[in-house]
């Protein structure tokens, strides 16, 4: 082993000068970066989702000049872009809702039960920090990652039937959309910031505080307890307006709840044309509700250990 | 410059008291050596010195309050906490690129350098690398931090003796100057018994001894008595008597040199002797069984 006295005049010169300086947006963008890093899945699953939707498109191809040419221009045929659209839309944002769901779980827990938290920790990264990039993913990441993937997505749908029509000579505006493309666009981008992003960021808020305080089963944790107060307003009361108010948020403010299950692939739509949502007051709690919960989740990872 | 200073500082997990009202006093350009036994609150102290755990008393680290600004303290602190934090998932390449975005002082180029001479390869990922692999990741990474208090836990836990020699020679050679603080525990105590300028025994929470490592080197000796002189060597009031392979060792506090040449072999003691001796001398406590002790 070498002497001290030896390595002294061996050690360099450090030169504390002025040290290059980090902006907050710099550390939030590398924070957000790590993530991705870590949840490969974040972008993995909504691209496996559109790929395996465009596949199957490409199948349904083969029988669509068949199909267009003795009807030629009718109004169901006309509607079947828009469907495929819609369907699209749909799978990719219920599969992004999951994987924003399971990541949210994991994203304060994983880093206890592997330890590396002690290494976060000695980075100069401050609690809020790590928290709100966390939980910027669900809330603003997701949707507009599930816009662009849906996006490109349409194009090559539109792009492909056309070129099959084109080259089996069928000469139909068929794969012109019932709506225009750019207001398809504009009711999705909507859709998904206001409702998937903003007006469910309680359900993300939740589960990241659950992921802070979890020592184990997060899963349960997140979702036994709602669960259980629904049941037990149900005993006590016999009411169960906590039900009906997930229930709402998990309709994304549709007044009417009966029909939202059938309307859900065309979900966007309503919310585009009255904007009405944004406006509403229940998404304004929702939000002061979630900065409640991510404080508190803040404050737990301060005080966390490893499990 | 004062680096640490903590006066009363306590910890209780419940109704265990980890600390008890610990007094700290670290200058700039030390090299300390924690030494305890498990659960003597070795990293409680550190935790609570990186911010990590909420504390009583007063306890400042370079002039701030770890508890409240631990991420501002980080810009100057540094510490490997174990050799198994660096998350399994992160890329050589990644886990360089993410320190070079969020800290200020980190040197990409020292850390490439040090990485060099390495066989670690930029697109591995940390479990695919060994333990003493990773350990030398994290020390590229703490190195080229111009971090002024490095505190290191327990880093060399688990390694084999070459990645140990390797991480504090790399430590001594290529990090330390002398503006630069390092605070360490390990129980691999005789590895860094010459890397130390000074060293402080804590036992239940409390700071039980603490000295530079030149006052220690001038007051405490070790002599292997010659069996007919024994008796006149515990007349020197011996501060430890332990027996090795049927001789006699005995630790002496403060008494001449030259005085004890003549009883037999005079060498400076180990501090894990000197932990020993003062842990057994002290009442309420199990014997420990010396190292390498037979009879």
């Amino acid at each position: 082993m070498s002497t001290p006295s030896n390595a002294f005049s061996g050690s360099f010169d450090s030169q504390r000068g002025a040290p290059a300086t980090i902006t907050s947006t710099r550390t939030f963008f590398w924070s957000v970066q790590r993530e991705f890093w870590e949840y490969r899945s974040l972008y993995i699953a909504p691209l496996a989702a559109a790929s395996l939707f465009l596949f199957g498109f490409i199948i349904s191809l083969i029988h669509l000049p068949a199909r267009m040419r003795p009807a030629g221009i009718d109004p169901i045929q006309l509607d079947f872009m828009g469907q495929s659209e819609n369907l699209a839309a749909l799978l990719i944002m219920a599969t992004t809702l999951i994987v924003a769901l399971f990541y949210c779980l994991d994203a304060l827990y994983g880093e206890r039960r592997d330890r590396s938290i002690l290494f976060w920790k000695s980075l100069p990264v401050s609690d809020l920090t790590t928290v709100l990039s966390k939980a910027s993913i669900p809330i603003v990441i997701l949707p507009l990652l599930t816009f662009a993937v849906t996006i490109a997505l349409w194009i090559l749908m539109i792009l492909l039937s056309n070129a099959v029509l084109l080259a089996s000579g069928v000469s139909t505006p068929a794969a012109t959309p019932h709506l225009s493309f750019f207001q398809l666009s504009l009711g999705l981008f909507y859709h998904l910031m206001v409702v998937h992003g903003l007006f469910y960021a309680p359900f993300y808020g939740w589960v990241l505080l659950v992921s802070a305080w979890a020592r184990r089963a997060a899963f349960l944790w997140a979702t036994v307890p709602p669960l259980a107060i629904g049941i037990a307003e149900r005993v006590a009361f016999n009411t169960s307006y906590f039900a009906s108010m997930l229930g709402y948020r998990v309709g994304g403010g549709a007044e009417d709840s009966n029909s939202k299950a059938a309307d859900m692939a065309v979900a966007f739509m309503p919310h585009f044309t009255s904007g009405q949502l944004f406006f509403n007051p229940s998404l304004w709690t929702g939000l002061a509700v979630t900065a409640i919960f991510l404080a508190v989740a803040t404050r737990l990872r301060r005080n966390r250990e490893p499990i | 410059m004062t680096v640490i200073e903590a006066r009363g500082l306590r910890k209780s997990f419940g109704t265990t008291i980890a600390l008890d009202g610990i007094d700290l006093h670290i200058e700039e350009g030390r090299i300390l050596g924690l030494i305890g036994p498990n659960g003597a609150g070795k990293s409680t102290a550190l935790n609570a010195i990186l911010g990590l755990i909420p504390y009583q008393g007063e306890l400042r680290v370079l002039g701030r309050n770890p508890w409240n600004e631990r991420d501002q303290l980080m810009r100057d602190v540094c510490f490997i906490a174990d050799v198994a934090v660096l998350p399994r998932w992160i890329k050589v390449s990644q886990a360089l690129d993410y320190v070079a975005g969020i800290h200020p002082r980190f040197d990409r180029a020292k850390a490439e350098a040090f990485l060099a001479k390495t066989t670690i390869r930029r697109t591995s990922k940390v479990r695919e690398l060994s333990k003493g692999m990773v350990a030398q990741l994290h020390l590229a990474l703490v190195m080229a931090i111009d971090a002024r208090l490095l505190v290191l836990d327990e880093p060399t836990l688990g390694l084999d003796i070459l990645y140990r020699k390797q991480f504090y020679d790399s430590l001594l050679n290529d990090y330390f100057d002398r503006t630069r603080t390092i605070i360490v525990t390990t129980h691999q105590v005789e590895e860094i018994q010459n890397v130390l300028t000074d060293v402080m025994f804590i036992d239940r929470g409390r700071i039980v001894f603490g000295c530079s490592m030149e006052e220690f080197e001038s007051r405490y000796l070790e002599v292997m008595v010659n069996p007919e002189r024994l008796s006149a060597a515990r007349q020197l009031k011996p501060i430890h008597e332990r027996q090795v392979i049927g001789r006699s060792i005995l630790l002496f506090d403060r008494v001449d040199r030259s005085q004890l040449a003549t009883l037999g072999d005079v060498r400076t003691p180990s501090i894990a002797d000197l932990f020993v001796a003062m842990l057994e001398s002290k009442p309420g406590h199990q014997p420990i069984a010396p190292q390498g002790a037979t009879v």
